[in-house]
């Protein structure tokens, strides 16, 4: 089952997608194609208790019986789930101890995406948990972690390490019956990160983790899952890019956020997977569930995202409300261009008294993208005295592209109070020609107005987050003007 | 090189399939700060669209020549970069973009296409707070989105701010004291006659003498119907002021 992938040719790194390249790493794959077997061998491979292996098997038999999802804007061609494979790691770090072990060429990787792990421990102060392919390369910082008694690590290790808080919490959030990706997911899920933040712990730094797809044909089934206990707080950032291929990838991912009494997390997301070349070739697919529950009273989650790359995503990072004075947030920039097509927004469910929310979603189209804000609020019949504020804003850049803003309000309690905001706009030649004549080109007018457009969004990013997504939407609206 | 700034030779222009500049003739030397006036529709804007390279308008034939480059087919940021700045009538509103980031881009942009070091934040900001203290616009200011919310005084105040950070070879002011009040007008215009040096020239487009008053343009040019059809000193912008536009009909 070992496969020699390709050196990178010149080609590649001439490509307008910069990150586009692969490394020369041995492989090991599953076998291809699903079925109980690969679950097993993957529960196998990763030396599972039984019980996970019995969830993993419980999930797959739910998958069995459920339909691929059709309500959303999306269109693509039918996904053959047994044409790929499910689990695949860089064979000769099976088991790295420390970061020495890594395979330089993996470092190499990463330094050519401007991540250089060494750099960032030491300069950035960020500890960080690297995910090539499916296996975690390396965690850092875990010392100075460790003395305030947070756990941050692979969710492989933590099966190994912490299996009383995995078995309590996995699937608390997002059930394995959930829907038809996250109960895939659950099933073929390969490794992820865990954070777990003890009770009255502020956590010393922003935690990080990078995803990168390599392998070919490879499916991405990452899980995450982020415990905040009692009045704790965490930062956490998720940054992603993916090497240039020719075949869609799928990518269906799991994040579960649980935040207890009084605890607040933070996530904040830069994704910018390849998103498929001018006519639409390649890119991919990210079907992707996020939830968050403030478990707790007084908890809060917030979910910080700009989306610029994947040919489809399918993404609703959601905040159940059931602690009392809880309050979720949902901050969003959506850019597409090309043929991009985004079914993205978030879920609000009230379910305690005095629980707020905010929905700001700001929505780029150019070429001939679609995007679309997909939004649900619901206000419990018991939840009362709650707010919910949605904003959402569409700036067309052409006229191919299209944008929909499709809100679903519920409010079942008198007391509550709900407001909607929509706008759509177009870039105006008077805005163009007036950063023209004052010695901008198309682009950087582009780029300036777009971004002026989402600093809202923006400025709710750590600050090394923001530099490299107001510089991401500059690269992923080249060659839009219209 | 030849003394003249800019040279404008039997020029026309169409916006659609109407012809707005009909054979206008112009030339501005160095140094020296010329007027425009002309009634509604005679194509003052048009004019000022066109130097700039906006392309919603068509040279049909004619040159225009800046510091001896024919500009004519330009785009519009090359024709900025080479040096000519226009200070907009009606300043357009870039919500989520502050004055001073705005500033600090086209500064950089400017200074690149010219083969200079872009300045470091800390000069950078030394340098604009000088140029807003002439203008009496304060930090706040600055931090304000660019003309949202703006009114029209402090928007043409933003477009002088520009200028002076700018510092162009060429100013073209169109119709920049509409909407001015009389301070506003006094300190928009000792700013400009501040930056005024032996290097610049400055085209002011206006209805009123007012602003004339304050500038002493050597030239002033009476532009009807597509065509310049009279040029003199200041005491043409006195004719006009006390006849109207009627006589040059």
């Amino acid at each position: 089952m070992n496969k020699k992938i390709n050196k990178p040719s010149e080609k590649d790194f001439n490509n307008p997608y910069e990150f586009g390249f692969e490394t020369d790493i041995e492989t090991v794959f599953a076998p291809k194609g699903l079925n109980e077997d690969v679950v097993k061998f993957i529960s196998d491979k990763k030396e599972e208790p039984k019980w996970l292996l019995d969830w993993r098997l419980d999930s797959y038999s739910r998958w069995l019986k459920m339909k691929e999802p059709d309500w959303s804007s999306l269109r693509y061609p039918k996904i053959d789930y047994q044409d790929a494979y499910y689990f695949s790691a860089p064979k000769e770090i099976e088991k790295p101890k420390s970061l020495d072990e890594v395979d330089p060429k993996l470092i190499e990787t990463y330094n050519k995406l401007g991540i250089p792990l060494k750099e960032q421990e030491w300069l950035a102060g960020v500890a960080v948990d690297a995910v090539f392919d499916s296996v975690s390369l390396g965690t850092t910082f875990k010392e100075k972690l460790k003395e305030d008694g947070v756990i941050f690590c692979s969710f492989s290790e933590a099966v190994k390490e912490h299996p009383e808080i995995i078995k309590k919490y996995l699937g608390t959030v997002v059930p394995n019956s959930d829907n038809f990706f996250a109960t895939l997911n659950s099933a073929v899920f390969s490794d992820g990160s865990f954070v777990y933040i003890p009770p009255g712990v502020t956590c010393p730094m922003e935690l990080s983790t990078y995803f990168r797809i390599n392998a070919a044909g490879t499916g991405q089934f990452e899980r995450t899952l982020l415990i905040a206990d009692e009045d704790s707080y965490v930062s956490y950032l998720e940054g992603c890019t993916a090497p240039m291929r020719d075949e869609h990838q799928l990518h269906a991912a799991v994040v579960e956020l649980v935040a207890l009494k009084g605890a607040e997390i933070k996530y904040s997301t830069v994704q910018n997977w390849y998103p498929g070349d001018e006519d639409g070739k390649g890119g991919v697919y990210n079907f992707v569930t996020k939830r968050g529950d403030c478990r707790g009273d007084n908890s809060k989650i917030s979910w910080t995202q700009v989306e610029t790359g994947s040919a489809i995503t399918w993404k609703y990072p959601s905040c159940i409300l059931k602690g009392d004075n809880s309050s979720g947030e949902f901050h969003s920039i959506a850019i597409s261009n090309n043929y991009q097509q985004v079914d993205s927004g978030t879920k609000m469910l009230h379910l305690g008294k005095n629980t707020k929310s905010r929905i700001i979603s700001k929505g780029v189209s150019s070429g001939s993208s679609s995007n679309t804000y997909r939004g649900q609020v619901n206000i419990h019949p018991k939840s009362e005295n709650s707010r919910n504020f949605t904003q959402c804003d569409s700036l067309l850049l052409t006229g191919n592209c299209s944008a929909t803003t499709i809100p679903y309000v519920e409010s079942k309690n008198k007391t509550s109070t709900i407001e909607h905001e929509a706008t759509s706009s177009k870039i105006s030649e008077d805005q163009l020609f007036y950063c023209l004549q004052r010695g901008l080109d198309e682009e950087e007018a582009i780029a300036l107005i777009v971004n002026g457009f989402c600093k809202e969004v923006l400025q709710k990013l750590p600050m090394e987050f923001a530099v490299e997504a107001q510089k991401l939407l500059e690269i992923s609206l080249e060659g839009s003007v219209g | 090189m030849s003394g003249n700034l800019l040279e404008i030779n039997d020029l026309h222009v169409n916006a659609g399939d109407k012809e707005i500049l009909k054979g206008l003739n112009l030339s501005i030397p160095f140094n020296e700060i010329h007027a425009i006036m002309g009634p509604n529709g005679s194509g003052k804007s048009v004019l000022s669209n066109v130097l700039s390279g906006n392309e919603d308008y068509k040279v049909t034939s004619g040159q225009i020549i800046f510091k001896n480059k024919n500009i004519t087919e330009l785009k519009p940021n090359e024709i900025s970069n080479l040096g000519l700045f226009m200070a907009f009538q009606y300043p357009v509103e870039i919500p989520g973009v502050t004055l001073m980031n705005f500033l600090k881009t086209i500064h950089e942009a400017n200074r690149r296409a010219n083969g200079l070091e872009v300045l470091g934040p800390s000069d950078f900001l030394k340098y604009v707070r000088e140029k807003a203290e002439i203008l009496g616009i304060n930090d706040e200011v600055l931090k304000r989105q660019l003309n949202v919310g703006f009114s029209g005084g402090e928007k043409k105040r933003n477009e002088t701010l520009q200028l002076l950070v700018l510092d162009p070879i060429l100013t073209i002011l169109d119709e920049t004291d509409s909407g001015l009040d009389v301070d506003a007008l006094d300190i928009v215009s000792e700013g400009i006659v501040g930056m005024k040096n032996e290097e610049n020239s400055f085209l002011v487009i206006t209805h009123y003498k007012k602003l004339l008053d304050k500038l002493s343009p050597s030239k002033v040019h009476i532009l009807v119907d597509g065509k310049i059809v009279e040029s003199g000193g200041p005491d043409l912008a006195e004719k006009i002021e006390n006849k109207g536009f009627e006589s040059f009909n």
